[in-house]
């Protein structure tokens, strides 16, 4: 039998250790802004991250959720149609991907691209001694550091999964134009018209939760690098698989629970 | 020096295990405010540590490190930082900030921990740049500049706060030898002009005479010699006299591999 005790215990350390170094991260900035009356971390530092985070991953996540729609109302027309029910196609892509899909493609190409990054450069920097020489300043890392990064991935992901959203009922819009005559405008009605407001408060609170999983657990992987180069290798393949296992994780826990909650 | 006046920092048996090896085996020391001591060992023996100690980022695993009689492993955050402000660090390797270029690397601490408006700001770092005879940098990434001259913004950088106590790390390794003389002579005009106490790493025994008001020597994890810099000149501990000679003969070749039984 295989001894499931060490991996349990070690991932709970790690479990404890993200939720520790949120907390520290709150509290450091607490008292910059307490003690300097200032904002806990430049605005420029934000707005560079938040437009790397950002911006920066409108095309690929633009580009996949376009497809994903477009395939998503191609199937689920092609299942309906023999009952003559190809008019649900769009609240089925509506509802899939406001509430479940923008959110988690969203999360996982968000892990990949800028959880990378905010590892691989947190790592560079431990490795340097970077971080080390900011803690001798008696700055800080963690407000300086981590603060803007985090923050720049919990507000930036709620918009991406927009974007998300939108751009999958354009492919789904489109495909059904063609496949089943469901006009555009036809479409998008249907689609607004099956939404409720749950369905798009879940989505964006899913989103923001993945955010700030996304960016803890890359600054964290980044912050606790050992052994150089290498290190910073193996604890960045490891911050994307992370973040994209317990990204899938709360989906299916936050899933189950608003299911239980409001079972209309 | 009144040897007697109280001391700005006090280590007493200060232990330190990185798992099962034991770095330090119980070091005391003490320093008095404007002194300038330096700290001589091999390579590998925990110098380094022993300053990464003196500003909390270790902890000890046993004994005491106090700084203005306040013990530095029991500091919380806040404590710490504020600290931290009035102790400067050069590192070994420079560790500047490699994303930001040199006058943002120096203006940083500025503008984080102080409300100065940004052109006292600027004419402090342009005065610190000169110091270190690098005012023409100013704009560079630290990715364009040599090593010795990364060493150079180092040292300004530890210095733009006008703290208490200085912590140099081999501060002159790596330069050139009328450069590494002038930072020398900034060690010591330092602690004349402002007061700064000084714990300086170093290797160059030209050097670490030049500067030193008192020397120590950190040998197999304990502080085995500590006097004024003309005793350690003719110690009478074999190993302190051979560490200064720099003779291949004697107690410290046991060490090596070869020799090891
Ligand atoms: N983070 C660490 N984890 C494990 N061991 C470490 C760590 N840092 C230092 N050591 C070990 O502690 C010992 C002392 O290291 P330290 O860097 O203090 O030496 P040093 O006296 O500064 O040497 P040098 O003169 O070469 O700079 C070394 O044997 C090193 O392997
Ligand atoms: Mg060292």
């Amino acid at each position: 039998m295989i001894d499931l005790f060490p991996a349990v215990r070690s991932a709970l350390q790690h479990v404890s250790s993200i939720a520790w170094l949120l907390i520290y991260t709150v509290q450091e900035m607490g008292d910059h802004m307490l003690r300097r009356r200032r904002l806990p971390f430049r605005p420029s530092i934000f707005f560079e991250q938040a437009d790397r985070t950002g911006v920066g991953s409108v095309p690929l996540v633009a580009l996949v959720s376009f497809f994903l729609g477009l395939t998503m109302a191609l199937l689920t027309g092609h299942v309906l149609a023999p009952y003559g029910q190809e008019t649900l196609v769009p609240a089925a892509v509506a509802i899939g991907f406001t509430r479940e899909l923008g959110p988690l493609i969203t999360g996982i190409m968000v892990a990949a691209r800028v959880g990378a990054a905010f590892t691989a450069e947190l790592g560079t920097m431990v490795v340097a001694e970077e971080v080390e020489a900011i803690e001798a300043m008696g700055l800080g890392p963690l407000r300086l550091l981590v603060s803007p990064r985090v923050l720049a991935a919990f507000l930036l992901m709620p918009c991406l999964s927009v974007v998300s959203n939108m751009m999958a009922l354009s492919g789904g819009a489109l495909i059904s134009r063609w496949a089943f005559d469901i006009p555009m405008q036809g479409f998008w009605q249907s689609s607004l018209e099956n939404l409720f407001i749950r369905d798009i408060v879940a989505g964006v609170l899913k989103s923001f939760l993945f955010g700030l999983l996304i960016g803890l657990i890359a600054c964290y992987k980044g912050l606790t690098v050992r052994g150089g180069a290498a290190g910073v290798g193996t604890a960045t393949t490891s911050s994307v698989v992370t973040a994209i296992t317990t990204v899938i994780g709360f989906d299916t826990v936050f899933n189950i629970v608003l299911v239980a909650l409001f079972p209309d | 020096m009144a040897t007697d006046s109280k001391p700005l920092l006090e280590l007493e048996g200060v232990r330190l295990t990185f798992g099962k090896e034991e770095v330090l085996k119980g070091v005391d020391l003490h320093i008095a405010p404007r002194e300038r001591l330096i700290v001589l060992g091999q390579s590998g023996g925990g110098k380094s540590t022993l300053l990464r100690l003196i500003l909390g980022i270790l902890k000890p695993s046993g004994g005491s490190v106090r700084f203005k009689g306040l013990e530095v492993g029991r500091m919380g955050r806040r404590r710490l930082n504020k600290m931290r402000q009035k102790i400067g660090m050069v590192f070994q390797n420079s560790a500047l900030v490699s994303s930001l270029n040199v006058r943002d690397n120096l203006a940083l601490p500025l503008e984080e921990l102080t409300d100065k408006p940004r052109n006292e700001i600027d004419d402090l770092i342009m005065h610190k740049l000169e110091m270190v005879g690098m005012q023409d940098a100013r704009d560079k990434m630290p990715a364009e500049l040599s090593g010795g001259m990364r060493k150079r913004i180092a040292l300004a950088r530890g210095i733009i706060m006008d703290p208490e106590l200085i912590l140099y790390d081999e501060p002159s390794a790596g330069l050139d030898p009328v450069t590494s003389t002038l930072i020398d002579q900034l060690i010591i005009s330092l602690s004349e002009k402002i007061g700064a106490t000084s714990i300086v790493v170093t290797h160059e025994m030209d050097s670490a005479f030049r500067i030193a008001t008192r020397m120590a020597m950190l040998y197999k994890g304990r502080i085995i010699a500590e006097d004024k810099p003309e005793a350690f000149r003719h110690h009478s501990n074999p190993v302190v006299a051979q560490f200064i000679s720099g003779n291949t003969e004697g107690p410290l070749n046991e060490d090596l591999p070869e020799n090891r039984t």
